[in-house]
């Protein structure tokens, strides 16, 4: 029991996060005060939990999988707490948990299952031992912050090693499948893949540069979990038998994060895992924050599509329809976003040829020059996005609107949007 | 009448090129392509034949992995690589393959990984990598705007020109103040963004060299790049 040793540095959090949501947005200054009167707080409020912390991490996809996980287990019975999207370093996560704890730091629940940021999952792996990680996929992003994807594959084998009892890891991705990876690793290893069938849907960050270039190849053993059918209706198979499932998701790439929820989910829960139960959860899951979500603004329906690296780029673009869809990009260089913008020309912009209506953002002049070298149509370049968001909303009324965006570039699109809004759907 | 063909050579494009470096390909290809020409775009892989005359020459940057994974194939082209160098073919070599034109680099391991030294420059690890938006103003080319990113420190011998002065940057090694190299028509750079569609005239100038080579002297016709003065103007107001 931690008793109330903690109580004036979690009292402190607590007001400052109050004082914080009355302002208006969230914020991980209260987790940065909590932390610095109380260093260790993280891990001791984490270190009570019966079922221990589940890590997920890898390059795209935490925020989505992450969500269902938790739908998954809640399902089951369990009293699950989660960091919201885009607070998953330390100080945000113990910021989002200054809601649930006590004054004696005692948190009312069963399991943590948190997304982390892959640098920033090294160092939490040093502090807090995770139960079961979920290794999603490595992939190019942001190379000015991490200078290499082999360096991305390195802090995933550290997280990999940390952890205690079962890794859940994609064998689909040539580097995380590979024995190489999993050559020290002591947990027990429980791999989620593809069938062969669908195998040519799911791009792997190597065929982005080359068409004759074959990515390495997937050495480890055959996966526990597989998606077997992609449709309204999904397939996964486990245990020796097929269930099928309907996430409501766009896109290939989100029933691949099912499936990888599955995975985690049969690794925490063990014998005690309810196909049935859970499955029967995913069909009300509806999209993350920024991740597809659709919101109405003046009667048009608008989705906003996350957008941070050239293969999350592609499995977007391949995942929707572009006919009669409005097109608007923004892209921003912030810290968050990547400072580099070189990545957007690894993008193969030609799912868009028949035209993009706006582009925004602190680097919509890139964007356009891009365009141009696809020979794809661009109306408007507008870099202010209050600006471009009335331009976009005023063109074509009536017809689908899209907006892909970079991180900092849909915080900004999704709180002008939001001021706007008559309400939201989905 | 058919339309003149030129060759533009593509250096291990599935190892080198992580940051976007295919732009300058594609940058090549338009505006080629825009000018009526027909573009023959080889991509050579480790292990593939040379083609036998290629009107321009281009190479990315990489892992430092796949700089040690393609440097035997390279080693093994030198000669022909040498001297289509020396015979005034232009190239453009972008950080990593920029760093094995020259006499060495280094490995992930630390020791030195022997380059072609067609360009008179060495490379050396350093500590922490050089990040940033930044300006390369070069004489021939005016100024050159990019964004670096490397941790190799790659100095200058005798027998090389910089491509340029950083006034904002870090340029080869943060020290001395230079920007790339430039040796006959090869250059080498650490410009990414990609370097070619922000900065045309260097884009042109490869071009213009190409042609003439090929085709005796010829006139360019002027492409429209006002999105190119935007991205240009834009790229210059951001922070470094």
């Amino acid at each position: 029991m931690l008793g109330f040793r903690y109580s004036p540095a979690i009292a402190v959090g607590k007001l400052l996060r109050i004082a914080l949501r009355l302002r208006g947005g969230g914020s991980a200054l209260p987790g940065l005060v909590t932390e610095f009167f109380a260093p260790n707080l993280l891990s001791k409020v984490l270190g009570q939990l019966p079922r221990g912390v589940i890590l997920v991490t890898g390059t795209n996809g935490k925020t989505t999988t992450t969500k269902i996980l938790v739908e998954l287990l809640s399902a089951h019975g369990l009293t699950v707490i989660s960091n919201p999207s885009g607070s998953n370093y330390s100080r945000g996560i113990l910021s989002a948990l200054l809601g649930s704890v006590d004054m004696r730091g005692r948190l009312d629940a069963d399991i943590a299952v948190l997304e982390i940021d892959e640098a920033h999952a090294v160092s939490f792996v040093r502090v807090i031992q995770p139960k079961v990680s979920l290794l999603l996929n490595v992939m190019r992003d942001q190379m000015d912050r991490y200078g290499e994807m082999d360096r991305t594959t390195q802090m995933l084998h550290k997280v990999a090693v940390a952890t205690r009892d079962v890794l859940v890891v994609n064998f689909a991705d040539p580097r995380l499948g590979s024995a190489d990876f999993l050559r020290d690793v002591t947990a027990r290893v429980s791999g989620f893949g593809i069938s062969d069938r669908l195998r040519h849907l799911y791009a792997v960050d190597d065929e982005l540069t080359s068409e004759v270039d074959e990515a390495p190849a997937a050495e480890a053993a055959s996966p526990a979990t597989v998606l077997e059918e992609v449709g309204t209706t999904s397939v996964v198979s486990f245990g020796g038998r097929t269930h099928e499932f309907q996430l409501p998701l766009d896109g290939f790439y989100n029933q691949v994060n099912g499936v990888a929820a599955v995975a985690a989910c049969r690794a925490v829960l063990g014998d005690s895992f309810e196909p049935k139960r859970g499955l029967a959860a995913l069909p009300s899951i509806v999209p993350a924050f920024g991740r597809g979500e659709t919101l109405v603004v003046d009667g048009e329906e608008v989705q906003l599509v996350l957008v941070k690296n050239p293969g999350g780029f592609r499995v977007v673009m391949a995942a929707f329809e572009h006919s009669n869809v409005s097109t608007m990009i923004a892209l921003n260089d912030n810290d968050a976003d990547g400072r580099d913008v070189s990545w957007i020309w690894d993008v193969d912009f030609s799912p868009l040829g028949e035209g993009v209506d706006v582009v925004t953002g602190t680097r919509a002049h890139d964007l356009r020059l891009r365009l141009n070298y696809d020979e794809i149509p661009c109306s408007v370049v507008e870099p202010n996005p209050a600006r471009a968001l009335r331009e976009f909303l005023a063109r074509n009324p009536g017809e689908r609107k899209r907006i892909y965006c970079t991180y900092t570039a849909m915080l900004a699109v999704r709180r002008i949007l939001r001021l706007e809004a008559l309400g939201e759907v989905a | 009448m058919t339309a003149e063909r030129v060759t533009v050579l593509n250096l291990y494009p599935g190892h080198m090129n992580v940051y976007g470096d295919r732009g300058n390909m594609l940058t090549l290809r338009r505006r080629l392509e825009w000018r009526g020409y027909e573009v023959d775009a080889v991509d050579h892989h480790p292990g593939d034949v040379l083609p036998d005359s290629p009107d321009i020459v281009v190479g990315g940057g990489g892992q430092d992995a796949a700089q040690a994974l393609v440097q035997p194939d390279l080693l093994e082209h030198g000669a022909r690589l040498r001297e289509w160098a020396e015979s005034g073919t232009p190239m453009l070599m972008v950080c990593g393959l920029f760093q094995l034109f020259g006499h060495h680099t280094y490995t992930v391991a630390g020791s030195a990984l022997p380059g072609l030294g067609i360009l008179d420059v060495t490379t050396d690890a350093g500590g922490g990598r050089l990040v940033g938006n930044t300006v390369t103003v070069s004489e021939e080319f005016g100024p050159l705007i990019g964004f670096e990113n490397h941790a190799g420190r790659t100095r200058l011998g005798p027998g090389v020109n910089p491509l340029g002065k950083v006034p904002r940057g870090q340029g080869n090694n943060g020290t001395d103040g230079l920007e790339g190299a430039h040796y006959k028509n090869v250059i080498g750079t650490y410009l990414h963004g990609p370097v070619l569609p922000k900065n045309p005239r260097l884009a042109d100038h490869l071009i213009q060299v190409a042609v003439d080579r090929r085709f005796g002297p010829t006139e360019l016709a002027p492409l429209d790049d006002s999105a190119v003065d935007d991205a240009r103007a834009s790229a210059l107001a951001r922070r470094r």
